[in-house]
């Protein structure tokens, strides 16, 4: 370089990123926070809110000085108790999934970085949705503006996700309650993780954009036309699938393919293209693939059955595999030519291969589509009913079916009546069935106990034929404005948000009949993934699915499906810009205040019916640590640990009131933070009493408390016993059943009290007491 | 079904501590007589079982009566019992009393101390054998026994897998024995 100055030689600049400020809100005091930054939060929460450990194993079996028994307060060669050992392992299933959203996250963005360049703007809703990130602004304090900048927040959040993992190291942490704030901490996490995934994702493919009419789109195994070759997609990650799409489109293919998907990849693919058919939820693998519709079927990540490519192998439909974490053993063919592996896959050569770039993707399954399906005539897995009447006779009456069964379903009486003849009984478990398929390992004969229960629910599935919303994404900065009052107020009297995987205890018409109920309470409802769809698959008296009944506008009254697991992360922004953009409290890096305005105002309920995964663990982790009670079915209690109130406890439910400093009692309101219902009844009684929060004003407790007493009188037959721990003043009371409350808080003792402004933190109390 | 001490689900195989089996069920009867302050735990399988002619609620009604030992009634069987004019001690979710129950310091369904034998029936029997795990491990002070016609392996004492007729058989001697 030459200059006035002199002559420079061999210089080298090198700038790495240039950081433009552009949000001027200030920094609040818990960016980018480390394990234990939130410690005092948590421990705030976990007082109140205490693990009530159910060991799963008596035993640790994580390192070779064991097994160690654990049984009856022994500690393990390594010093571990069964409290912490329990917390531990909900760290680490909480780690599982946090890193699998992430690393969904991560691969999406480098993949869309590529595509479409750093600099692409995240616009998920324009001048509508100006708070486009809200967890991450809350977690980071960064306001991302390009795909590039979701890059350093992966970082952040990928360093904490292998800190938190560490823990779970024999001889690391040793007390159980910071094994549980390191939980929170990894839920936490693990909503950033899915908003990076999901605002990519929305921005640079298109997605509807925080829009309330997005398309109905077609549910169901009867939406599908058998008569065109049709590719099944399975799994999460849309990339792959928006490959086929466009190779479709681009070759003037759209509409002589059916391109359909189960699970959350089902909900994205929609999102992207309406003519997509979504199948049903993850346990609706085993029934399709073995009913020989699909031509090819293929693999993203997540929530797969591994032995898909072995099933579809039964029905001779050739797999493609296009994740690095989901190979399947297959060889990877991602440096051929696309004709080669057609060729390949068409011939049966080769049952399946690894295809890991997804344009590839698109043009190889498209192709195999076209080739195999006049070769393979739909060749089912599942027996004729004539086969399954010859069959069922080898059936030995072991019940070991029954007891492989996690429904406990009556399998060999309908075996039974099989033999006689009958295939009633078995049809009846269809509705009931989760899926799994653990009858057929069970069978000591080998019979395809779980293929029967399909043929004779055939019609049945056949007959699927729904509508859902298409995953809206984010709700709008002016929705939140216009909901904001009346939810903080208790007059919408809650948020309820059914969310999560099929694991259901009697069948997915629980999800539809909860969701139904609380529409027409005026709750606003919402959902996502297989819960989404099984909200869905429903039809009232006049034939509306519940998406056809109710608005999909984030308002008193609707059903808003927000998309796949990773929209999770729109149903926690909500709540969170509740607080910024309604109450105007400061968003950037400022956690703690949030998540005690959230605890304290917003009567936000999570609802995981048939939670069964890691990813569903580490959801409800990042709703807790925000202050949303978790509610899931009975399975749930096998994730080894509840986070419950003690409403007796009196000690355990004061606040303080922000305008003077004074301690006052607030009742159970939330009453717990992490609880597994044992049925339907009882889920629906609680949801109602946990939107319960200290901030409501008399209206809106009034309104609440006439939801929780009138669905207690219909589900249970009787007055709630705690009513009295819920009114405040004699106007909380509802005015129709003044006279019959009023007798109840006199016998109970009742005392009327005040309504503060509610804060679990010191430091907001405006004017201490002297 | 055959009668084994092996859990009802399969791979249900807790570790080092087992329930031990209730071959005699005049053993109930004697631990329920010798228990100073003890607690029926019933589910909502209660009112959906057969049992002689009726549900196993009705069986359920008539052993509290003559036991009388406060009933729990969990999930919606609050609206069963009030359905047969049964008023139990106290209703909650199952994860509740649970919680309850491994805390020494709580004073009971009746207020009169804490509970040192707990009876459970009626309940999924995975949500039942993870309630009675919490408590094998985190409640020293309790004993408890399953009264279900499977093998739950986390109670400190439970029927084998017994067929239906043999089940009823044995409850009818428990209640004739109390």
């Amino acid at each position: 370089m030459r200059s006035d100055l002199g002559l420079i030689k061999n210089l080298e600049l090198s700038i790495g990123k240039i950081v433009e400020e552009t949000w001027t809100e200030p920094v609040g005091p818990t960016p980018f926070p480390s394990l234990t930054t939130l410690r005092e939060w948590d421990m705030k929460l976990l007082q109140r809110y205490k693990p009530f450990y159910l060991p799963f194993c008596d035993v640790c079996c994580l390192c070779t000085f064991g097994k160690c028994d654990l049984t009856g307060g022994k500690r393990g060669a390594c010093g571990i108790d069964m409290a912490a050992q329990q917390s531990r392992i909900v760290l680490l299933a909480c780690c599982i999934g946090a890193a699998t959203h992430t690393g969904h996250a991560r691969h999406l963005v480098e993949h869309l970085i590529e595509k479409y360049g750093r600099r692409m703007p995240l616009d998920v809703g324009g001048l509508n949705i100006q708070v486009e990130a809200p967890i991450t602004r809350l977690v980071c304090g960064v306001k991302p503006e390009t795909l590039g900048d979701l890059e350093e927040i992966l970082d952040y959040v990928e360093q904490q996700i292998t800190h938190c993992l560490s823990v779970c190291h024999t001889g690391q942490e040793g007390g159980n309650l910071d094994f549980e704030s390191k939980v929170f901490h990894v839920g936490m996490l693990d909503h950033v993780g899915m908003e990076v995934a999901d605002i990519a994702q929305i921005a640079a493919y298109g997605f509807p954009k925080g829009d309330p009419d997005a398309p109905l789109v077609d549910l169901g195994y009867g939406t599908v036309n058998i008569e065109k070759p049709v590719i099944l997609c399975i799994g999460h990650n849309v990339v792959p699938s928006v490959g086929i799409i466009d190779y479709m489109k681009e070759n003037g293919l759209d509409g002589e393919i059916e391109v359909c998907g189960l699970c959350c990849t089902a909900h994205d693919m929609t999102r992207y293209y309406n003519r997509g058919k979504i199948i049903g939820p993850i346990s609706w693998q085993l029934r399709f693939i073995r009913s020989g519709v699909p031509d090819v079927v293929v693999l993203d990540e997540q929530c797969i059955r591994t032995d898909a490519f072995y099933e579809a192998q039964r029905i001779k439909a050739p797999v493609i595999v296009t994740s690095e974490k989901n190979c399947m053993g297959l060889p990877n063919r991602t440096n051929d030519s696309a004709d080669a592996i057609v060729e390949d896959l068409v011939s049966g050569k080769t049952p399946g291969v690894l295809i890991l770039d997804p344009e590839k993707v698109g043009e190889v399954a498209v192709k195999v589509a076209l080739k195999v399906t006049p070769l393979r005539k739909k060749f089912k897995a599942i027996p004729e009913v004539d086969e399954i009447l010859q069959i069922v006779k080898e059936c030995r009456q072991c019940g070991d079916c029954r007891r492989a069964c996690p429904q406990d379903l009556h399998i060999p009486e309908a075996m039974k009546a099989a033999m006689e003849g009958s295939l009633a009984k078995l049809a009846d478990l269809y509705d009931l069935c989760v899926g799994c398929g653990r009858c057929e390992e069970a069978c000591p004969a080998g019979l395809q106990v779980h293929s029967f229960i399909i043929k004779a629910g055939e019609k049945k599935l056949k007959e699927e034929t729904y509508k859902v919303r298409a995953g809206r994404g984010p709700i709008q900065d002016v929705e939140i404005r216009n909901v904001g009052s009346p939810i903080v107020l208790g007059e919408i009297p809650g948020v309820v948000a059914f969310v999560g995987c099929s694991n259901y205890p009697k069948g997915g018409l629980d999800v539809a009949e909860m969701c139904r109920e609380f529409a027409n309470r005026r709750y606003i409802v919402v959902t996502s993934g297989c819960s989404a769809m099984t909200a869905g698959m429903y039809k009232n008296e006049e034939g509306k699915t519940p998406y056809e009944e109710f608005t999909g506008e984030f308002t008193a009254g609707c059903l808003v499906n927000v998309g796949s697991c990773v929209a999770n992360a729109h149903i926690a922004g909500a709540a969170i810009k509740i607080a910024n953009i309604f109450a105007k409290r400061n968003l950037r890096a400022n956690y703690e205040e949030i998540a005690d305005y959230i605890l304290n105002r917003v009567g936000a309920v999570g609802v995981a019916w048939g939670a069964y995964s890691q990813k569903a663990a580490s959801i409800a982790a990042g709703f807790w640590r925000l202050g949303v009670p978790v509610i899931v079915g009975p399975h749930g209690i096998k994730y080894r640990r509840m986070l419950l109130g003690r409403a007796d406890r009196e000690e355990d439910w004061y606040v303080y009131d922000a305008r003077t400093g004074e301690k006052v009692h607030v009742g159970p309101a939330p009453e717990h933070l992490f609880y597994a219902a044992e049925t339907k009844e009882e889920a629906m009684v609680m949801i109602a009493k946990l939107c319960m929060r200290p901030n409501d004003t008399t209206k809106g407790r009034a309104i609440k408390l006439t939801h929780y007493i009138d669905l207690h009188k219909r589900l249970y037959g009787t007055m709630p016993e705690d009513i009295h721990r819920f009114v405040r003043t004699i106007a909380d009371i509802p005015v129709t059943m003044k006279d019959e409350i009023i007798k109840i808080l006199e016998e109970k003792g009742w005392k009327e009290t005040v309504i503060p402004d509610p804060t679990l933190l010191s430091r907001l109390i405006r004017k201490k007491k002297e | 079904m055959v009668m084994s001490a092996e859990p009802w689900q399969t791979a249900e195989i807790p570790g080092p501590k087992k329930a031990l089996v209730i071959t005699k069920p005049e053993v109930v009867a004697a631990m329920i007589k010798r228990a100073q302050h003890p607690v029926l735990v019933v589910g909502h399988k209660a009112s959906e079982t057969d049992f002689e002619g009726g549900k196993l609620v009705d069986f359920i009604i008539e052993f509290s009566k003559k036991t009388g030992i406060p009933v729990v009634a969990t999930a919606h069987m609050i609206g069963e019992f009030a359905k047969r004019g049964f008023k139990p001690a106290a209703f909650m979710p199952a994860v509740d009393i649970g919680n309850r129950l491994v805390d020494p310091s709580w004073t009971g369904v009746d207020g009169k101390g804490p509970h040192d034998l707990a009876l459970f029936v009626g309940l999924y029997y995975y949500m039942e054998w993870t309630i009675l795990s919490g408590l094998k491990h985190f409640a020293k002070h309790l004993k408890t026994v399953s009264l279900d016609n499977v093998y739950h392996p986390h109670a400190s004492w439970s029927f084998p897998n017994l067929s239906h007729e043999e089940w009823v058989k044995n409850l009818k001697v428990i209640m004739e024995k109390v």
